[in-house]
C-alpha cells in the first residue's frame, strides 16, 4: 500500500497483504448475489452489470488517481482535473478518427493485432499529451499560487477548469461527438454458458490494473517516487534534502494527467461518445472516489473509483439512472461527514 | 485615526472627513448612495450611447435582472469575500428561494401568499437549508467544504428535476403570481419601472443589513476566521457556528434573490440554478473585490448587464458585418457563447495578478498579498522599492499594492488609501 500523503497508518500497517484483493473479490461477489438474489435481476444481466461497473470504475479510478496524487503533494484540489480528462477524451477521439480516416480501416476492428496497435498509439499519443497539458495548467496557473491563500488556488483552479470546458465547447460544440468505438463490443464476448459478458470490459479492467500497478511501482520503488512521496509528508523537509519541489510536482501533474488521458482514450472506446461537460460530472464523481478512499492515498482511490462505479451501476441496473449522480453526492456527503479520511486514510485529527 | 487626519489638514472639511462621514454614518450614506442610484440608473437610459442600444423600459428591465445577481453577490461575498469560505454551489440556495415562491404563488400549488411575505419565507427556507447543508460540512476543512457544496449545487437541480410530480420536471413551474405591494398595486408584465423599485429597495436594506453586520463583532470574527481558524478559535471565537452564520446569511441573501427572481419571470425551472450560475456569481465577487460590498455590487451589475445587454447587442452589431469581406468572419462569432470562457479567464487571470479584485477591500488586499511576504525576492524587490519612494517622496506613503503588502500599511497612511467604502476597519 502507498500512501502518498500520510504515511501507513498503524491500522494499515496490520493489515495482510491479502487482505484488501479478498476483500475486494468478496465485495465483487457480495454485490453480484445482491444484485442476483436480493433485487431478483437475472443471471445473465447481473453478471453483464458486474462487468459494466468494472469498466466505469476503471475510468473513475485512473481520473480519481491524478485527484489523489496532486491532492496528496499540494494539498489542492484540482478541479480542472475532470476537464484534464475530457480534453483526453477528445483527443483520443480526433486521433482515432485521423487514423481510420487515413487508413480506410472501420469503427470494429477485428484483426487483434491491429487493434492492440492502435489503442497503444492512441494511449501513446494521449498520455504524453494530457500529461504535459497538466503540467502546464500546473506551471502557469497553479505554481505562482503556491504559497498564496488557500482560496486563491481553489478559485483558479475552478477558473482553469471552465476554460478548458468552454473551448471545448467552442470547438466541438454542445453536442455529443461520437467517437469511434474500435473495439468491437458486440461480437467479442467471454461466455460462459448462456451468459455473455463483453471482452472489452475485461480489456478496460485489465488496463487500468497494469497502470495503476505501475503507478504504484513507481511511486514505492524509484528514486522519483521516493521525492514524490517525501514532498507529500514534509515540502520544507524535502526541500532541505535535496529534492527538486518543483520537479517533483511537475511530474506528479505528468503522471496524474497521463492517466487522465489513459481514461479518455477508455472513455471513448466504452462509451463511444465524448462531449465539453464530460469532465465536471466524470470529475465529481472521481473526486468522489479519491475522498470514499482516502485522498492522498494511491490504493484508496483505486478502491473509491470502483467503489463509485459499482454504486453507479446499481442505481443504473435498478433502472434509477437518473438519480445515480444523486446517490454518488450521498456517498460523498456520509464519508466526508462520518470519515473524512477515507476507508484507507489514516484517521487524523482535522484542521478545520 | 480622524485626530490625525484633522491635525494634519487643518478644520478644512476635505476628502478625507467626508470619507470618514460616509463610514461612520454608513446606513445613512447607503441610504443616500442608492437613491442617488437609483435615480441615476432610472435616467441613464435616455442618454445617448445608451439610449441607442435600447428603450428606456427594457432598461429598466434588464436592471432589475442584473439586480438579482447584484444580490446574489452580496451574499456570496459574505460567504467567500468575508468569511472565507468556498461555496460553489450558491445556486442552490437561488432555486431553493425560487422554489418557495412558486410553491407560495402559483396555480400549480392553488396558494396565492403576498409576496412580502414569501419574500422572507423564501429567505428562512433557503438559510434553513444553508444550514442543513453548513451544519455537517463546515466542521471539516476548507477545500472539503468546496467541493460538498459543488456537489450539493450539482445535485438540488437534479432533484428538482427528477421528483416531477411535485416540481413538473424540465418544464419547470409557470403562471406564478406577480406581487401585489401596497404602495405600488398590482404588477403587471410590462410593469419594469416596479420591479425596477423594489429591487433598488431590497438590494438597499440587504447592504445596510450586510455593512452593519460587518462592522459588527460577528463581521470581525468572520474576518478572523478568514485571516486564521486557529489563531480566531484561540480567541475564544466559536468557528463552526460563526461560519454556520455566514453560511445561513449568504444563503438567506439568495433566498430573497430567488423569490424576486421567481416572481419576475414568472416560471421557476430546474435550469436555472446550473452551476453556471454558481460560477458567475463567483466570477463577479472576485471581479469586485472579495470582501468589499460596494465593490461586489459594482462587479455584479457591471457584469451582468454585459451578459444581459451587451453581448446579446454584441451580437445583433457584428452580424450587420455579414457579407463584407474581412469583417464577415465576426458577424458569425457567437459571443453569448464565449462568456463563460471569459469568465474563466478573468478569475484565472484576477486570481494571478490581481486577487484582491477591482475594487479592492484593504484589509483583504493586504491578506491576499502575503504570498509575497514569503517570497524572499518580491520582498527584496518591495523594500528596495519602500525605500527608493522613501527617498524620493520624503516619507510619503507607497503606492504600489505590493509595497503595501510586504511592509503593511506604513503609519498615518491608513486614511489616504482607503476606499470609501472599501475600508472594513474593525
Amino acid at each position: 500500500m502507498t500512501a502518498i500523503a500520510t504515511p501507513a497508518s498503524p491500522a494499515s500497517r496490520r493489515r495482510p497483504a491479502w487482505f484488501l484483493p479478498v476483500v475486494s473479490l468478496g465485495g465483487v461477489a457480495a454485490y453480484y448475489l445482491l444484485l442476483r438474489f436480493v433485487f431478483g435481476i437475472g443471471e445473465g444481466t447481473a453478471l453483464q452489470q458486474v462487468a459494466n461497473a468494472l469498466s466505469t470504475g476503471a475510468i473513475y479510478a485512473l481520473v480519481a488517481l491524478g485527484y489523489t496524487m496532486v491532492y496528496g503533494i499540494i494539498e489542492l484540489i484540482n478541479f480542472a482535473h475532470g476537464d484534464v480528462f475530457m480534453v483526453g477524451a477528445f483527443v483520443s477521439l480526433f486521433f482515432l478518427v485521423q487514423v481510420l480516416g487515413n487508413t480506410g480501416l472501420t469503427a470494429p476492428i477485428t484483426n487483434l493485432p491491429v487493434l492492440l496497435l492502435l489503442i497503444g498509439a492512441a494511449l501513446l499519443v494521449t498520455m504524453p499529451l494530457i500529461g504535459l497539458l497538466n503540467v502546464g495548467i500546473e506551471r502557469f496557473f497553479y505554481r505562482p499560487l503556491r504559497n498564496a491563500p488557500r482560496l486563491a488556488p481553489l478559485i483558479t483552479a475552478i477558473g482553469v477548469s471552465f476554460i478548458l470546458q468552454n473551448i471545448a465547447l467552442v470547438i466541438a460544440g454542445s453536442g455529443d461527438e461520437s467517437s469511434p468505438q474500435i473495439f468491437p463490443i458486440r461480437d467479442w464476448r467471454l461466455s460462459i454458458g448462456e451468459i455473455t459478458i463483453p471482452y472489452l470490459s475485461l480489456f478496460v479492467f485489465a488496463l487500468a490494473m497494469v497502470l495503476m500497478v505501475l503507478l504504484q511501482t513507481f511511486v514505492g520503488r524509484t528514486r522519483l517516487g521516493r521525492a514524490m512521496r517525501s514532498t507529500a509528508q514534509d515540502r520544507e523537509a524535502a526541500a532541505l534534502m535535496g529534492v527538486d519541489l518543483n520537479q517533483t510536482i511537475a511530474l506528479t501533474f505528468l503522471l496524474g494527467g497521463a492517466l487522465a488521458g489513459a481514461a479518455g482514450v477508455v472513455w471513448g472506446l466504452t462509451y463511444g461518445y465524448v462531449r465539453s461537460d464530460l469532465g465536471f460530472n466524470a470529475g465529481l464523481k472521481a473526486f468522489t472516489s479519491a475522498v470514499l478512499g482516502g485522498i492522498g492515498n494511491i490504493t484508496g482511490a483505486v478502491l473509491g473509483g470502483f467503489i463509485i462505479g459499482f454504486v453507479e451501476v446499481f442505481a443504473t441496473t435498478l433502472g434509477q439512472t437518473r438519480w445515480s449522480q444523486f446517490v454518488v453526492f450521498v456517498v460523498l456527503a456520509l464519508v466526508l461527514v462520518f470519515r473524512p479520511a477515507g476507508i484507507l486514510g489514516q484517521q487524523v485529527g482535522e484542521r478545520a | 485615526m480622524t485626530a490625525a487626519a484633522v491635525g494634519r489638514r487643518g478644520r478644512r472639511f476635505g476628502r478625507d472627513e467626508f470619507r470618514d462621514v460616509l463610514v461612520r454614518h454608513r446606513t445613512v450614506s447607503i441610504l443616500v448612495g442608492m437613491s442617488l442610484v437609483g435615480f441615476l440608473l432610472y435616467f441613464l437610459p435616455y442618454v445617448p450611447p445608451f439610449s441607442l442600444f435600447n428603450f428606456h423600459q427594457a432598461w429598466l428591465n434588464s436592471f432589475a435582472s442584473a439586480g438579482v445577481f447584484v444580490l446574489l453577490a452580496l451574499g456570496l461575498n459574505v460567504v467567500v469575500g468575508l468569511a472565507g469560505l468556498l461555496d460553489l454551489g450558491y445556486a442552490a440556495f437561488f432555486a431553493f428561494g425560487a422554489y418557495t415562491y412558486a410553491y407560495g404563488a402559483s396555480p400549480f400549488s392553488g396558494n396565492h401568499a403576498p409576496f412580502l411575505l414569501m419574500l422572507f419565507l423564501g429567505a428562512v427556507v433557503a438559510a434553513l437549508f444553508g444550514l442543513l447543508l453548513g451544519a455537517p460540512t463546515l466542521r471539516l476543512r476548507g477545500d472539503y467544504l468546496a467541493i460538498m457544496t459543488l456537489g450539493f449545487g450539482e445535485i438540488v437541480p437534479i432533484v428538482f428535476l427528477n421528483t416531477d410530480e411535485y416540481t413538473r420536471g424540465t418544464n419547470g413551474i409557470g403562471g406564478i403570481y406577480r406581487p401585489d405591494l401596497p404602495i405600488l398595486g398590482p404588477f403587471g408584465a410590462l410593469d419594469n419601472f416596479k420591479y425596477f423599485v423594489v429591487m433598488v429597495f431590497i438590494i438597499t436594506i440587504t447592504m445596510i443589513l450586510l455593512y452593519r453586520l460587518q462592522d459588527s463583532r460577528i463581521g470581525r470574527a468572520w474576518m478572523a476566521i478568514r485571516e486564521d481558524e486557529l489563531a480566531a478559535a484561540a480567541n475564544g471565537i466559536n468557528t463552526v457556528t460563526t461560519k454556520l452564520l455566514a453560511f445561513a446569511i449568504g444563503a438567506t441573501t439568495a433566498g430573497f434573490a430567488g423569490v424576486f427572481n421567481a416572481s419576475k419571470l414568472t416560471i421557476v425551472s430546474p435550469d436555472q440554478f446550473l452551476f453556471a450560475v454558481s460560477f458567475t456569481v463567483l466570477a463577479m465577487v472576485v471581479l469586485g473585490g472579495m470582501g468589499n460590498i460596494w465593490g461586489v455590487a459594482v462587479g455584479a451589475f457591471v457584469i451582468a448587464l454585459i451578459q444581459s445587454t451587451f453581448l446579446t447587442q454584441l451580437n445583433q452589431f457584428v452580424s450587420t458585418f455579414r457579407g463584407i469581406p474581412v469583417l464577415d468572419i465576426l458577424s458569425r462569432v457567437n459571443f453569448i457563447q464565449y462568456q463563460f470562457l471569459l469568465y474563466g479567464i478573468a478569475l484565472v487571470l484576477m486570481m494571478l495578478f490581481r486577487p484582491e479584485g477591482l475594487f479592492p477591500s484593504q484589509r483583504r488586499r493586504m491578506e491576499l498579498r502575503v504570498a509575497e511576504e514569503l517570497d524572499p525576492e518580491a520582498e527584496a524587490k518591495a523594500l528596495e522599492a519602500a525605500a527608493a519612494s522613501e527617498t524620493v517622496a520624503g516619507g510619503g506613503e507607497p503606492t504600489d499594492p505590493v509595497v503595501v503588502g510586504a511592509m503593511g500599511p506604513p503609519p498615518g497612511s491608513d486614511e489616504d488609501t482607503a476606499r470609501p467604502y472599501g475600508d472594513d476597519r474593525s
